[in-house]
């Protein structure tokens, strides 16, 4: 096992050659105007770079996204741990607790003013003065704040704290509330899913920690490399979806054979996730490869859109042999537009491979 | 925000005001109903976030002129109201959400819930089903148990720092005389203290950051240390492999998926499109993972236990109410659809006051034996000297601190344990405080004769030259952990074994449909569920009226462990194990956290409350 403390020893790691860095250095002293003394400066700053402190903070939550990240397989959290990052930081895992704990935040503010990244699993309840979740004696939303004011940006792991999830589902007695409604001065990337994946929670801490800024966003403040896509797009099921071959109840001998669970009430058609591509656990499934449907748990407010099993079942038998495009045109009205988007994409796709047949 | 605080004498603190049974002694203290002295004189020392558990937790103890802790206070700081959020949902929803309860014991509550709405509509669940909701939850027994014993309960016994000045040769000496597992030569202990020792002269510590290293409270000699440490980091890699069993069936982990009925994946050996079900390459990969963890147990965990425990064998505090009242609810039917005792493997029984010879029978349907106070608690009842069964729950969140508390509503320095202090309630069986948990479980397979309890149980003891009396401990607590987690390997190779009979002999049903449709369900009924979590017994209540949840209820492990005081003036198991344990330095709380840790607490899954007419809870404003 490779010691790895420098930013430098990184990506070195991550197969980045040497010759790469160094021109990665030339390029950005260039861009900044700083020629060729610039670029050796730069250079010996990321070889000798302290680890990125990562200050992980808990409000209201099931530790879920802890769970998951600690099942990175690539990296393993052991090395992310070890050499990527500096968790200097987190209730869950850390060997100090009390004052030693706490006396680690003021710490962390004081050295790493502007450089630390801080992570928040679950969310601020505002009911009760704050006091649904009590941390050190106080409400949890004011450590949360106290701890923001000096982060670089802020990473929103998980349903709890980009939407709020299950404890703001109706009527959200706590009054749990996103973080990103209690920040608003900082960066906030949006890592959803309950929890989510544990490479994509990898994937984007390396991102950070690799190129020195966060991922590109997009509108909702998610990473677009992980969740610009439909689960139902990526789906392997999907062929069946559009064959018209659907479960139609559990364990029948459409769901032996593997067929879409679209009429199960699956919400992939209308969740934005690496489910169907990354997978789950080291690519071993996900949640529809294994007879389930989507819930939609990397959606805001997939709690009250509910119940899981009853939305699409009602959507009459599809014919074997119907177009694909009447069975999304049928779904539409109860899935809601991104279907329609799905059937105006096929119908076009149609058009384009008739043309290659006539050319054909 | 130094929480930690070591405060004045408090001698001048009255009684707790809602504990009239409680005589107040001519000596200093009172004494409580469960056999404990309470003297809350001598200095208050406060630990806020107790940290390596689930959720939040507050721990304030007073400790006499000795550092002896003589009074013991557990607060539960966080609530989350998922029952309140239930209510008017459809039944075969609730798993979803209360597994969300605990994304750290995923799965056991999902399985709690399918059982309760299962229960309460009177449906069957193929036998195929059973085993592999067993494999499920036993798959999950043995992750949380090696994740808590290396990853939240390790670092109390084992000195990081420590193991910077081990020997690798003589580490790898010790670690073949204990184990065959191969990863112990002196060169694999050498390129770890290696990279151990970059990691510390970073300077940046990491979740090792101000731990309590060096302390005279740690006991291995540095090579044990280096070899502990070296499995911390081996049980991080090992345990996301282990949880693939539930990706496999459940789609994914943590919070995979489940099915009122039965489970959700197919099983096809044979036919076509078999690569989207259960198949036979699915179904060598839970064989191999099943082979792992039955390895990683024998040669590491159980090995590492009686190593570490050796140094540590006459540090036999923390027993509490393990000597005194257990409590288990028993799991994993070996026949599907059976919950009667003969049927389930893990033990179930009650016992009272230390009386191994009699173990009383549990009812959940009964109103007389499970019932939740709420006197030190931050909710209302009508009358708080009574407790109520979970089908009949009421909960009115109430949040305020007792008149002899310190600071303010939003900044409490110190708490008064005589007025409500926690966010769990208090539940009781037959009025007494109970400890839950694989200790209690193992307790009452023990105390039950059965040889599968007893007899690992003994041999542990005898090879540790201990007496039975060491059981009731901290240690004893970690241990059975332990014995359970290799129990679990054997029981899943078990289960596998039976789903790939039932297959091979053509059984391949895995949900039953019959009541899947509301329409089918009677006007009202209600049921319960319940499950061995890996923290111990857990219940979920559940009422359905014209189709929808009209009332959830769920009393969970560390609700049992970490319960407040009661009207009558017991003291819940945290409290009970913290009780005259002496400590090297207050201001360094690792023999509170030692404690507390064996127990696995779970704060997420404590913290919950049922409202009964399901109403938004009232806004307080404070300052």
């Amino acid at each position: 096992m490779a010691a790895i403390e420098t930013f430098y020893d990184v990506i070195r790691r991550q197969g980045v050659t040497r010759r790469s860095f160094t021109k990665f250095c030339s390029l950005t002293a260039a861009s900044l105007g700083m020629g060729p003394i610039g670029a050796a400066k730069i250079a010996n700053a990321l070889e000798t770079k302290e680890r990125t402190p990562v200050i992980w903070m808990h409000g209201l939550e099931c530790t879920c996204c802890s769970e998951s990240f600690i099942r990175s397989a690539h990296p393993l959290v052991k090395d992310v741990v070890l050499s990527m990052i500096s968790l200097d930081y987190d209730d869950t895992i850390m060997a100090a607790a009390g004052h030693q704990a706490e006396a680690i935040l003021q710490e962390t503010k004081e050295k790493y003013k502007g450089k630390y990244i801080l992570a928040v699993e679950g969310n601020p309840p505002l009911n009760e003065g704050g006091m649904f979740c009590i941390d050190g004696g106080k409400p949890f939303v004011e450590k949360l704040k106290w701890m923001a004011e000096d982060a670089m940006a802020i990473i929103a792991w998980g349903a709890c704290a980009s939407w709020g999830c299950v404890q703001a589902a109706k009527p959200n007695p706590t009054q749990a509330t996103p973080i990103d409604k209690v920040i608003h001065d900082k960066p906030i990337i949006k890592v959803p899913g309950c929890p989510p994946i544990a490479e994509v929670m990898t994937g984007v801490v390396t991102y950070i920690t690799t190129f020195g800024r966060l991922p590109e966003l997009d509108r909702q403040g998610r990473p677009n490399m992980f969740y610009s896509q439909r689960i139902h797009d990526k789906c392997y099921r999907r062929p069946h979806f559009d064959a018209g071959q659907f479960v139609e109840q559990w364990d029948d001998e459409s769901a032996r054979k593997g067929h879409c669970l679209y009429k199960m009430g699956c919400k992939g058609p209308t969740t934005y996730n690496a489910c169907s591509t990354v997978r789950w656990n080291g690519g071993v499934s996900f949640p529809i490869q294994s007879g389930h449907g989507c819930i939609g748990c990397s959606e805001e407010g997939f709690w009250d859109k509910g119940p899981f099993y009853e939305r699409l079942t009602n959507i009459h038998q599809f014919g074997v042999e119907k177009n694909a495009d009447e069975i999304g045109l049928a779904a539409a009205g109860l899935v809601g537009a991104a279907v329609v988007t799905h059937a105006a994409a096929t119908a076009v796709k149609r058009i384009v491979s008739k043309n290659n047949d006539h050319s054909a | 925000m130094t929480q930690q605080r070591i405060s004045q004498n408090r001698a001048d603190q009255a009684a707790p005001a809602a504990a009239p049974a409680v005589a107040a002694t001519a000596s200093a203290g009172v004494d409580t109903p469960n056999g404990f002295r309470l003297d809350n004189s001598g200095k208050r020392v406060v630990v806020d976030p107790v940290t390596r558990i689930e959720g939040h937790l507050r721990v304030e103890v007073n400790v006499d002129s000795d550092n002896v802790i003589r009074n013991a206070v557990s607060t539960g700081t966080m609530w989350r109201g998922i029952e309140v959020i239930l209510k008017n949902r459809d039944p075969r929803d609730a798993w979803a959400f209360t597994e969300r309860i605990c994304g750290v014991c995923t799965g056991t509550h999902a399985l709690t819930s399918v059982r309760a709405v299962e229960d309460a509509l009177g449906i069957a669940i193929p036998e195929n089903a059973n085993s592999i909701r067993n494999l499920m939850q036993l798959a999950l027994q043995v992750h949380d148990h090696i994740v808590h014993f290396y990853h939240l309960h390790a670092l109390d016994w084992v000195d990081v720092v420590s193991a910077l000045s081990a020997d690798p040769k003589a580490t790898s000496a010790l670690a073949q005389s204990i184990s065959s597992w191969p990863l112990s030569s002196p060169g694999y202990y050498k390129d770890l203290q290696t990279r151990l020792k970059k990691f510390v002269e970073s300077g940046q510590l990491g979740p090792f950051k101000n731990g309590y290293w060096g302390s005279k409270a740690y006991r291995l000699p540095p090579e044990a240390n280096l070899m502990a440490v070296a499995h911390y980091l081996e049980a991080l890699d090992f345990q996301k492999e282990i949880v693939k069993i539930h990706t496999i069936f459940g789609g994914k982990n943590p919070h995979p998926n489940w099915l009122v009925g039965g489970v959700p994946c197919a099983i096809n050996i044979d036919g076509v499109g078999a690569v989207g079900a259960i198949n036979m390459e699915r179904l060598n990969l839970v064989d191999s993972i099943i082979d792992q963890l039955i390895e990683f147990n024998d040669k590491v965990y159980i090995p590492d236990i009686m190593a570490i425990g050796s140094f540590y064998k006459d540090w036999l505090y923390g027993g509490g109410l393990s000597g005194k009242s257990v409590l288990a609810y028993g799991d994993v039917p070996e026949h599907a659809n059976d919950y009667t005792d003969k049927n389930l493997l893990l033990p179930r029984g009650a016992i009272i006051n230390g009386k191994l010879d009699e173990i009383h029978p549990v009812d959940h349907r009964d109103p007389e034996e499970i019932q939740e106070f709420v006197t030190h608690s931050w909710y209302k009842y009508g009358d708080e000297t009574k407790g109520l069964h979970p089908w009949d729950g009421v909960t009115e969140p109430h949040y305020e601190l007792g008149p002899n508390a310190k600071g303010t509503k939003t900044n409490i320095i110190e708490l008064d344990e005589g007025g409500k202090y926690s966010w769990i309630k208090a539940p009781r069986w037959r009025g007494h405080a109970m400890e839950v948990g694989p200790l209690a479980r193992w307790v009452v397979g023990y105390a039950q004769g059965k040889p599968q309890f007893k007899e690992p149980v003994e041999k542990v003891l005898h090879d540790l030259g201990l007496p039975t009396s060491a059981l009731f401990s901290t240690l004893g607590r970690t241990a059975a952990r332990a014995l359970e987690s290799q129990w679990a390997g054997y029981q899943m190779r078990h289960f596998f074994d039976k789903l790939i009979a039932n297959i091979k002999a053509g059984d391949l049903a895995t949900a039953n449909v019959e009541k899947w449709e509301p329409k089918s369900w009677p006007k009202e009924t209600k049921g319960v569920g319940f499950t061995e979590a890996p923290r111990g017994a857990l219940a979920h209540w559940i009422k359905i009226k014209d189709g929808k949840i009209d009332n959830y209820q769920c009393v969970v492990p560390t609700t049992w462990n970490g319960s407040p005081r009661d009207p009558a003036g017991n003291i819940g198991a945290f409290e009970a194990s913290l009780m005259n344990t002496p400590m090297v330095d207050p201001a360094q709380p690792l023999e509170i956290l030692r404690t507390i840790h064996s127990f696995d607490p779970c704060l997420a899954c404590s913290t919950h409350v049922m409202s009964e007419d399901g109403q938004e809870m009232a806004k307080v404003q404070v300052r």
